[in-house]
């Protein structure tokens, strides 16, 4: 992405941003709450508009295509997960919506949940999850639509100590599986150091700042 | 839910005496003035004779006929029209979206009979007295019911919910089918309960646009009853309409089991401003489109009150005094007469529904399980069509020593009965938060259960009662089904007198008619508009927004 401003009313939280991933890169960017990360991913998701600027994947301008269109996946920090789906139908909803089968989706779906080790669980409902599963099923339902890019805010955050160890880990090996360019937002630095391949603060973007 | 250890609660407690007297004195005027002649129709209605009678004629399955699909129609198109301002309104911040919801608000309180001259004010006479003229109308009627309820819900609905599925490759229909849709569908169906309800048991609506093939049930049983002096097949009318009612309120019941679930609703996402052109356009589409549905039949309303086929005239407004048609005719019927036992009628009715709620507000508290009891009874009147209730009224207390039908008080009686439960909802609330604790505090300062309850807990209730006591104002003022069958000659209210005027051929009466009407249209508004502004509207209307309660929405005019 190249020269990204985007202000709210009064408050400008991107100035003149850019970053570039290489393909297959995991790039996470660091930054204090509020300096506008998560802004920058949804810029990227084209959940949000940018001012000015251009938002590139594989030298394609995708700045004004429409989100569903751009294959960006992304887990949301509070995971939404669809409360009236369950766990499977989660999963495979991406799979849906690019007209796979039902069995292939199904399929597809519990190959996923034994990667997130959660097999056995394709029949709950999503709101009998605890939080770390419930970040599981977000994360399987981001990779199992197979995007180009996976974009990831704050994904370990709220969890607890122990249970962050154990995701963080795993969250590395399953974006090495996926094989798709990851841009990660987190506060933490070593959060940060053990998943990325390269490591960004955002404040060093503003005003033109280069990363390299 | 906060756990009073028990042994305080029954030490400290009123004494049973003024508890029983507090639940007492509501719970018999439920008993005599509602429960009794509920069953004393019920009873008149359980007759084979009547039954056969009534079902052999054609008419009457004509009319449950019509009754039923002009509910439906008009129930469904309600749904579908009002999700657009309900998605604008729940979605996105622009200007004027809070007089946008003033204004749908102020549409629905509006009294059945106003609704209904509106229409008729607005519609060219092609329209008038069709099916789809009464539809027309019940859709607007009740758009607010819809965007409240189903707003409620969608402005909870995280924004990100919707943006996770685009992620995921959904087209924006495809997310309003496959996410948006499934998780307003409770409050969608809570909505059409509300609405079907309505639109079955229409009364004024009907009387003012009906003709003879567009009669609802309701205006059958009226017209049986009072025109015809066919009770007994009245009676049996009523009772296939409740009937009715019941099966619909089972069905939707069991429906919301089935379709309720933990929707953990997080606090309400904060409407966006529309950022992309397209975006706006439809917003502004949306408000302007709604907005005008809104306001039309109220504009036609006031500038029929000035119009005459020879153009512009204020005949309708200065002749409000005078009865006469012609000079030396005259029709029997007093506008201003009209008004003025509009006033009267509203301010006993005021009177008997906020001391009756008030009571019944101060024993529900006290009483535990016989106050649910008798909370859950004082609701039943607004579950009860207007019609069903005057009609019992009207058949139990005609004969010494009850024959209080001539009384003055009948009326106003017959509408504190739906008014009640208004100030019980929005007393009972405020004084289960200042109930307990604060008595408790009052009673470690030396102050004995009854002088605790009246220092700590009686001083809360003037707000809230204010606030009922507007309600029932508004509620009296509007009320048309039960007080059709209770009015008297010279007793007429202003409802009774603006279907009166309306209903005669000759300009001069309707205008007059139109302009009774705005008047009406006027006090109501003002008076919900300022309960609306205290903040505190919250056993009467607000329920229906804060949690998609289909008990919380509830007409005030019937």
């Amino acid at each position: 992405m190249e020269r990204i401003d985007v202000s709210f009313d009064d408050t400008h939280v991107l100035r003149d941003v850019s970053l570039r991933a290489a393909p297959g890169e995991a790039v996470a960017l660091l930054g204090a709450s509020g300096s506008g990360k998560s802004t920058l991913l949804r810029v990227i998701a084209g959940i949000i508009a940018p001012d000015a600027g251009t938002v590139s994947i594989d030298g394609v301008d995708i700045t004004t295509t429409a989100t569903h269109r751009r294959g960006v996946g992304m887990v949301f920090q509070d995971n939404q997960l669809f409360p009236h789906r369950s766990v499977a139908d989660n999963v495979a909803f991406g799979l849906k919506m690019q007209g796979v089968d039902r069995n292939e989706r199904r399929a597809r779906a519990e190959a996923w949940l034994e990667r997130v080790e959660l097999g056995g669980f394709a029949d709950r409902r999503v709101t009998e999850l605890s939080g770390g599963e419930a970040k599981r099923v977000a994360l399987a339902r981001t990779l199992a639509a197979d995007p180009s890019v996976v974009l990831l805010d704050e994904p370990l955050t709220g969890l607890d100590r122990e249970l962050h160890d154990q995701l963080v880990d795993e969250l590395a090996r399953l974006l090495r599986i996926a094989d798709a360019t990851v841009v990660l937002v987190t506060h933490d630095v070593d959060e940060a150091h053990a998943i990325a391949d390269r490591t960004v603060a955002l404040s060093d973007l503003q005003d033109g700042g280069e990363s390299t | 839910m906060r756990s009073r250890p028990q042994s305080s609660s029954s030490i400290n407690r009123l004494p049973s005496g003024i508890v029983a007297t507090l639940v007492l004195i509501p719970a018999s005027a439920l008993a005599v003035f509602y429960a009794w002649p509920f069953i004393t129709l019920m009873v008149e209605a359980v007759d084979v004779e009547a039954a056969r009678a009534t079902f052999e004629r054609d008419r009457t399955w004509s009319i449950v006929w019509f009754t039923t699909w002009q509910a439906v129609v008009s129930t469904a198109l309600t749904i579908v029209l009002g999700l657009a301002p309900a998605w604008v309104i729940s979605r996105y911040s622009f200007v004027g979206r809070r007089l946008l919801l003033s204004l749908l608000t102020a549409v629905f309180v509006l009294p059945t009979v106003v609704m209904g001259a509106a229409f008729l004010a607005l519609f060219p006479d092609s329209i008038d007295r069709t099916a789809w003229g009464v539809i027309a109308t019940h859709v607007v009627f009740n758009l607010a019911v819809v965007v409240r309820t189903v707003g409620a819900v969608w402005e909870h609905l995280p924004h990100d919910m919707e943006h996770a599925a685009a992620t995921l490759g959904a087209t924006p229909l495809t997310i309003f089918r496959e996410i948006t849709l499934p998780l307003l569908r409770p409050a969608v169906t809570a909505a059409a309960a509300i609405v079907f309800l309505f639109t079955f048991t229409s009364f004024g609506v009907v009387r003012i646009l009906g003709a003879p093939g567009t009669r609802t049930i309701e205006v059958e049983v009226w017209r049986r009853a009072t025109q015809l002096g066919q009770v007994d097949q009245a009676a049996v009318l009523a009772l296939v309409q409740l009937a009715i009612l019941g099966v619909v309120a089972i069905l939707s019941a069991v429906s919301s089991r089935r379709h309720s679930r933990a929707l953990a609703l997080r606090p309400s996402s904060r409407p966006l401003r529309a950022r992309t052109p397209r975006a706006k356009a439809l917003v502004t589409v949306v408000v302007l489109a709604t907005a005008a549905i809104a306001a039309a039949p109220l504009v036609a309303l006031v500038v029929k009150s000035f119009s005459s086929p020879n153009g512009w005239t204020t005949a309708g407004w200065t002749g409000l005094g005078s009865a006469e048609i012609r000079p030396g005719l005259s029709l029997g019927l007093d506008p201003i007469g009209a008004l003025v036992n509009s006033a009267r009628t509203a301010a006993w009715s005021t009177v008997f529904a906020t001391v009756t709620g008030a009571l019944a507000a101060l024993g529900i508290a006290a009483a535990g399980r016989a106050g649910r009891f008798l909370d859950a009874g004082l609701m039943l009147p607004i579950a009860t069509s207007a019609v069903t209730i005057g009609f019992g009224m009207l058949i139990t207390f005609d004969t010494a020593p009850y024959d209080w039908r001539a009384s003055w008080w009948i009326v106003p009686v017959g509408h504190a009965l739906v008014a009640v439960p208004f100030v019980v909802r929005s007393t009972l609330g405020v004084l289960r938060a200042v109930d307990g604790q604060l008595s408790l505090a009052a009673a470690t300062l030396g102050a004995s259960p009854t002088r605790a309850w009246a220092e700590v807990v009686v001083p809360h209730l003037w707000r809230p009662l204010a606030v009922g006591a507007a309600l029932a104002a508004a509620i009296s003022l509007g009320e048309f089904g039960a007080t059709s069958f209770l009015s008297r000659s010279g007793g007429e209210t202003l409802p009774v007198a603006i279907a009166e005027l309306l209903g005669r051929t000759g300009s001069l009466l309707q205008t007059k008619g139109y302009a009774l009407a705005t008047i009406l249209a006027a006090a109501t508004v003002v008076l919900v508009m300022l309960v609306d502004r205290s903040g505190d509207l919250s056993g009467a209307r607000s329920n229906g927004a804060d949690s998609a309660d289909p008990d919380g929405v509830d007409r005030v005019g019937r």
